[in-house]
């Protein structure tokens, strides 16, 4: 069990990593629009492409501030562990303005786009205490991904915890 | 890394070939008590020399429908391939219902002609006897026709082997990433196409009602947008870029609108886009969120889920007067509709005990039923002909696309792929 806890944390980090670094080496050269790709030959299907995307990770966690917060099933609502740790990011987004992207998670159960709407609710809560807080509102974005992208695979109450969850990234 | 990160960017057609031909084995896990017993002799040319059987698709086709039973070929005593071979008895001894004999011939270049029939057996009597013409590269559209036109003979329901699925797959890729495609197959899950590859989520693909575009949701920008692409050339175009949600796309019947989900007013509204004339129009009006809106057959009005009653359940709305109505009261859990073409039958995701299924419910007679028994069912989609539903689920933890039959009495696997599989999108009739 904590074994799985491990394995998961592992891998968030080691993805955030991997976000952070694909951001670094990114050129804008692969603009979203029509591919010059011709007909497959046989079934009238061809494939396009799409442009790589901009996310960041950044290092909102220094000094190990949280930068993920989880929720309860079905709920958007801010546990105390993550106002303590929203309030640290409260105060050093204020010191220092910057463009942050809070992301929207939810866990697999129920339809994926009521799921991306659920999610959204819990990054709005995490947009909204913030702005409580005193940090300028244009300065954070809320995208939710839903279920689409799950920090721990499977389907047991163990991934679905850790799938429920807010991120806080920095915006590049 | 940076490697990993340039493979990652993508490089579209170079799998497509290699993902052309996969193995395709159907598993029906429930069909009819008493399917009708068919007969699919070899369909070739005279003496042979097609790649492609075109006989075992058809009765593969046949038999996927759960409505029917093929003779196997090792128990055949005879391989007739026009009316005057037949000999009837060794077709009775089978206790075959229904025989279909064809074959094929070369009618110039890279044509293909078939002339095939359908005869009942017990009455010795020729039910069809025609001829089709197609590309020699395109056997399996030839032998999907002949499919619709034998199923259509004997149970008056037009046939839909001739059309086409749309589906997303995900797949671990290097570096602790998902890959996620929009590929498009035939409706049994041959010739699979990619269409698009990202690195980012994919999700939400639908038809227009010509068949010859999707539209669908990307996280490409770093945030979801609705695109439109086109099948034959992969043009695409990207049709919202809204801050907040801009989610499940759903095309009207006439083909000029777009029913889409919009949060940019602070919360999920449904909106109609014009995509002739670029304008939006905003549909709902409430603080809960409002999402996955699908067309009435009619184009008048839109049934969407709404948690306004505190649980999500499904409304429909009147696109003239903007009168509400809910739809759905069993259960806390009901989402995702999606209409049958005669617009009476009403599919959706269904929580039971926990357990997430695919429901229908009668719209006149109010007769609801659950018609998948899988757990972590979701995303129905209704073939154009109203006879079967097609819908995600997972198995073994693989994600999986399942099918059954909307009386609930035939239910059957997909061929599993590499990776998960989500989200599949009937194609109308093509």
């Amino acid at each position: 069990m904590s074994m799985q806890a491990l394995k998961t944390g592992f891998f968030v980090s080691l993805l955030s990593l991997l976000l952070a670094a694909c951001a670094g080496t990114t050129t804008e050269d692969q603009a979203a629009g029509p591919a010059d790709t011709g007909a497959v030959a046989g079934d009238e299907v061809a494939t396009g492409t799409v442009a790589d995307s901009d996310i960041a990770g950044g290092d909102l966690g220094a000094g190990g501030v949280a930068t993920v917060f989880y929720f309860e099933f079905d709920k958007a609502v801010l546990k105390p562990e993550a106002r303590a740790a929203l309030d640290v990011h409260a105060r050093r987004l204020k010191n220092n303005p910057r463009q942050v992207r809070i992301e929207g998670h939810a866990d697999e159960r129920g339809t994926r786009e009521y799921n991306i709407a659920l999610a959204e609710r819990r990054a709005n809560a995490v947009k909204e205490y913030l702005v409580l807080q005193g940090v300028d509102s244009s300065l954070m974005e809320v995208i939710s991904y839903g279920e689409e992208r799950p920090a721990a695979l499977g389907s047991d109450e163990e991934a679905y915890a850790l799938n429920r969850r807010v991120e806080l990234k920095e915006a590049r | 890394m940076l490697q990993a990160c340039l493979k990652g960017i993508f490089l579209g057609w170079v799998l497509v070939a290699a993902l052309a031909h996969a193995q395709l084995t159907i598993e029906i896990t429930q069909g009819v008590d008493d399917p009708t017993v068919i007969a699919v002799p070899p369909i070739d040319l005279r003496g042979g020399g097609l790649d492609t059987d075109l006989g075992s698709i058809v009765a593969a086709d046949l038999e996927r429908s759960g409505l029917f039973a093929p003779v196997a070929r090792g128990n055949m005593l005879s391989f007739p391939s026009n009316l005057g071979e037949i000999h009837y008895r060794d077709w009775r001894i089978l206790g075959t219902e229904y025989l279909v004999v064809g074959e094929a011939s070369r009618i110039g270049e890279g044509r293909i002609k078939v002339d095939f029939a359908l005869v009942a057996v017990p009455g010795e009597r020729t039910v069809l006897n025609q001829s089709v013409q197609g590309r020699a590269s395109d056997l399996r559209g030839i032998a999907h026709y002949i499919s619709d036109k034998v199923y259509e003979a004997i149970t008056g329901i037009r046939g839909v082997f001739s059309t086409r699925l749309a589906y997303i797959t995900v797949t671990p890729a290097p570096g602790g990433e998902m890959t996620y495609r929009l590929m498009v197959s035939d409706a049994d899950g041959a010739r699979e196409r990619m269409l698009l590859k990202s690195n980012e989520p994919l999700l939400s693909p639908t038809w227009s009602p010509d068949g010859r575009e999707l539209a669908y949701v990307s996280f490409e920008t770093g945030r979801p947008a609705i695109f439109r692409q086109r099948l034959a050339d992969a043009s695409r175009e990207q049709v919202t870029a809204f801050r907040g949600l801009n989610g499940a796309p759903a095309w009207s019947p006439d083909g000029r609108r777009l029913a889409l989900v919009l949060s940019k007013d602070g919360n999920p509204e449904i909106y109609t886009l014009d995509l002739v004339t670029g304008e939006f129009t905003r549909v709902t009006r409430h603080f809960a969120i409002d999402t996955e809106p699908n067309w009435t057959p009619d184009g008048r009005s839109l049934v969407f889920t709404s948690d306004r009653g505190g649980s999500p359940q499904i409304y429909r709305i009147d696109l003239g007067s903007r009168d509400i109505e809910r739809i759905t009261f069993r259960g806390n859990y009901n989402a995702r509709p999606r209409l049958a073409p005669d617009g009476r039958t009403l599919v959706m995701v269904h929580r039971d005990n926990g357990q997430f299924h695919i429901a229908s419910l009668d719209l006149k007679t109010e007769d609801f039923r659950i018609l998948s028994r899988t757990s972590l069912d979701e995303s129905p989609t209704v073939a154009p002909n109203g006879a079967m539903v097609l819908y995600a689920t997972k198995r073994n933890g693989k994600g999986v696309l399942a099918a059954v039959s909307i009386d609930a009495g035939v239910k059957f696997f997909l061929p599993t792929r590499e990776g998960d599989v989500r989200e599949p999108a009937w194609s109308p009739f093509l």
